[in-house]
């Protein structure tokens, strides 16, 4: 099984489409002219090229983790380092990418929602550099979980809108966003931070973030020689995921684990994962698995993690789950945390929790005694520093 | 010919316009719903639009949001929204819309709820989030058991986009006056009439104006341009001043009424 044919526009399989207020489809028709013709164009690519290597530090380095290899007992496990981009995680390749296409598309002003702040960061950090308003929606559990980010965030001249309605994280901060879109629509740009939304943008943030996989097909066939047997990523909206997986869709040999957030347990209300503890539905302009209830209410999700804290899953991921291409599970809190402190002291790396979410698959993943491994350290943790001393100093 | 068609025929004879207020079902209960949609009739509403509660309303501003809320902490959902519609049916004709988001009715069914919905006596369906592309199994499913399905035009959709949502729209097309969210406002934009017009221009089908319709003014001013104006907002604010005071279920029937009698130009001063 390989990658997928999108056979009608903006559709992966059943999934995807444009579910959005009508005030949209006309930014949503721009964006997607706008999109296609810088795709196109040599120089556009030149500069986010550029802009990647020098500013970014892209390309970011395939690690052979050698003691966490030892721990893990079998294989040979790789991290690409997405934590060393500029900003901590991955979330900038996608930023750079639509920032230069706003400029383009003659519009200077920015909004964006986050969830751990990541994406808020890599935005604002983006719009300080090429001289953009900006302004960050984020809900306001997520703003006490993430109290650096927001810094952060303020230092880089963002304002940062704290959104209190719902259960105040990620989805309400895209509802808020949405909300101002609509209203700003003729002159804001909508910087949307995961492969979710409606057409263009799971596509779009797909290709800025395909960069990873490309980079790590190039870097694996330098150190081993063959293509990797398993990648494994974490799954929030599904950005730093599609972006390692993409490259490697038609290589039918490798195995690809997307690992959700199974939060406190599989009771819904409790995790984030969205294939076992979900359906198919419409949330925020896209068609794809959801948490909800009976009634089709969203219901409100937990994770440790925030970037992995959010009801839906992008379209491109429900249909490679259903023709079985890539694999999802999910790992819990508790291993997650493990996870954080294990690659800590064994290989002098913090993670963040998202991405220990990743490493903690590792422990009970198949792998052969010569099996090659890829896991995406989406970003670094010195932003869960303080959540994880509360959580470890409360109990809670 | 279903109710909403009926009405807008009857009215364009009369040489009138119509008023559609709107309420969020369940706001503050569903009993108290069905006291406001009577009384909504009774002050001279034409058509009523029956807000069916979605967790994420995001084109909705505040006040929405806020009724959606208390809406949802009690027990409200299709299939008791579609018993209010039946109780409703048996004491009045006047027609019904329901508005909401797509999940809802996705997750209902869409062919359980054209055959419930047409049951219960309802008149048609509108799904902010819903657009003309990706309308095939909603239309298909609402409209091929006899109810209508409206559909939004905005200020910024193209004319190829106007053209195929009044191909797609029955009963009336539902003009959005500006860019935004629902919300009540001080003026209205300068363009609508502009935008009524292309409208006009594009269809047949009767089209009404609503966002940010506020008071008696704003509703002459869309009656001249358009056929119907909806009004939301105003309407909800006025229900939830009703709920922090304390009201009876009827008190906040009769306040919404007393309001849309002032919308409709009929109300000497504002009420309280």
């Amino acid at each position: 099984m390989t990658g997928l044919t999108m056979v009608r526009k903006g559709h992966y399989g059943a999934y995807g489409g444009q579910f959005v207020p009508e005030t949209l489809m006309y930014p949503l028709e721009e964006l997607e002219a706008a999109y296609n013709d810088a795709k196109a164009d040599a120089g556009f690519q030149a500069e986010l090229g550029r802009l990647s290597e020098r500013y970014s530090g892209r390309p970011t380095p395939l690690y052979h983790a050698e003691r966490l290899t030892e721990a893990v007992g079998r294989g040979r496990i790789y991290l690409k380092r997405e934590d060393l981009n500029h900003t901590g995680a991955h979330k900038i390749n996608n930023c750079l990418g639509q920032a230069l296409l706003a400029r383009r598309m003659g519009k200077n002003r920015i909004i964006a929602e986050t969830g751990a702040g990541q994406h808020g960061v890599a935005t604002a950090t983006v719009c300080a550099r090429l001289g953009m308003e900006c302004d960050i929606y984020m809900g306001e559990e997520d703003m006490r979980r993430q109290e650096l980010n927001v810094f952060r965030m303020k230092l880089l001249g963002t304002r940062v809108l704290p959104v209190a309605s719902g259960s105040r994280t990620l989805k309400d901060a895209i509802n808020e966003s949405m909300r101002d879109w609509v209203t700003h629509v003729r002159t804001t740009y909508y910087m949307l931070g995961s492969v979710l939304g409606p057409h263009p943008y799971p596509e779009m943030v797909r290709d800025f973030q395909s960069v990873i996989g490309r980079e790590a097909r190039a870097q694996i066939m330098e150190l081993e020689g063959r293509l990797p047997d398993l990648l494994v990523a974490c799954v929030g909206g599904g950005s730093n995921s599609i972006g390692l997986f993409h490259p490697f869709l038609d290589d039918a040999r490798v195995c690809m684990v997307g690992v959700e957030a199974g939060g406190r347990g599989p009771s819904l209300g409790d995790h984030a994962a969205r294939f076992s503890g979900g359906r198919p539905g419409v949330l925020h302009g896209t068609y794809s698995y959801i948490l909800q209830d009976a009634a089709g209410q969203i219901v409100p999700t937990h994770s440790v993690s925030a970037g992995l804290d959010y009801p839906a899953i992008g379209p491109e991921h429900a249909a490679l789950y259903e023709t079985g291409r890539i694999v999802y599970t999910s790992v819990d809190d508790a291993a997650a945390l493990e996870a954080f402190h294990r690659l800590s002291r064994l290989e002098g790396i913090i993670p963040a929790l998202e991405s220990a979410h990743a490493v903690a698959y590792l422990s009970r993943a198949d792998i052969g005694p010569d099996d090659v491994v890829v896991v995406n350290l989406s970003g670094r943790g010195d932003k869960d520093v303080t959540e994880v001393a509360r959580i470890e100093e409360d109990g809670s | 010919m279903s109710r909403i068609d009926a009405k807008f025929a009857e009215l364009r004879a009369a040489g009138r316009k119509a008023f559609i207020p709107y309420l969020t079902v369940g706001d503050p209960d569903i009993p108290t719903s069905g006291d406001i949609v009577l009384a909504m009739e009774a002050a001279g509403a034409d058509i009523i639009e029956m807000g069916v509660p979605f967790s994420d309303p995001i084109a909705d501003g505040p006040v929405i949001q806020r009724a959606t809320d208390r809406a949802l902490k009690g027990d409200v959902s299709l299939p008791r929204i579609l018993e209010l519609v039946r109780w409703v049916r048996d004491r009045s004709d006047i027609p019904l819309l329901a508005m909401s988001y797509y999940n809802p009715l996705l997750s209902f069914g869409l062919e359980r709820l054209g055959r419930s919905a047409a049951d219960a006596g309802l008149d048609g369906l509108l799904a902010t989030d819903l657009t003309v592309e990706e309308s095939g199994p909603f239309v298909e499913a609402i409209g091929g058991a006899g109810l209508n399905t409206v559909f939004l035009a905005a200020p910024t959709s193209s004319p190829e986009r106007i053209a195929s949502i009044a191909e797609t729209s029955t009963g009336f097309l539902y003009a959005v006056s500006r860019t935004g969210v629902t919300g009540e406002t001080d003026a209205l934009s300068d363009e609508l009439a502009g935008f009524v017009r292309r409208l006009r221009r594009s269809t047949g089908v009767p089209v009404a104006v609503g966002f940010g319709i506020s008071n008696p003014e704003h509703v002459r001013a869309v009656w001249s341009e358009a056929d119907g104006a909806v009004v939301g907002s105003a309407i909800v604010h006025a229900i939830e001043k009703a709920i922090d005071e304390g009201s009876t279920g009827s008190e906040t029937a009769q306040r919404v009424g007393a309001l849309i009698r002032w919308l409709r130009g009929e109300g000497e001063a504002q009420p309280a």
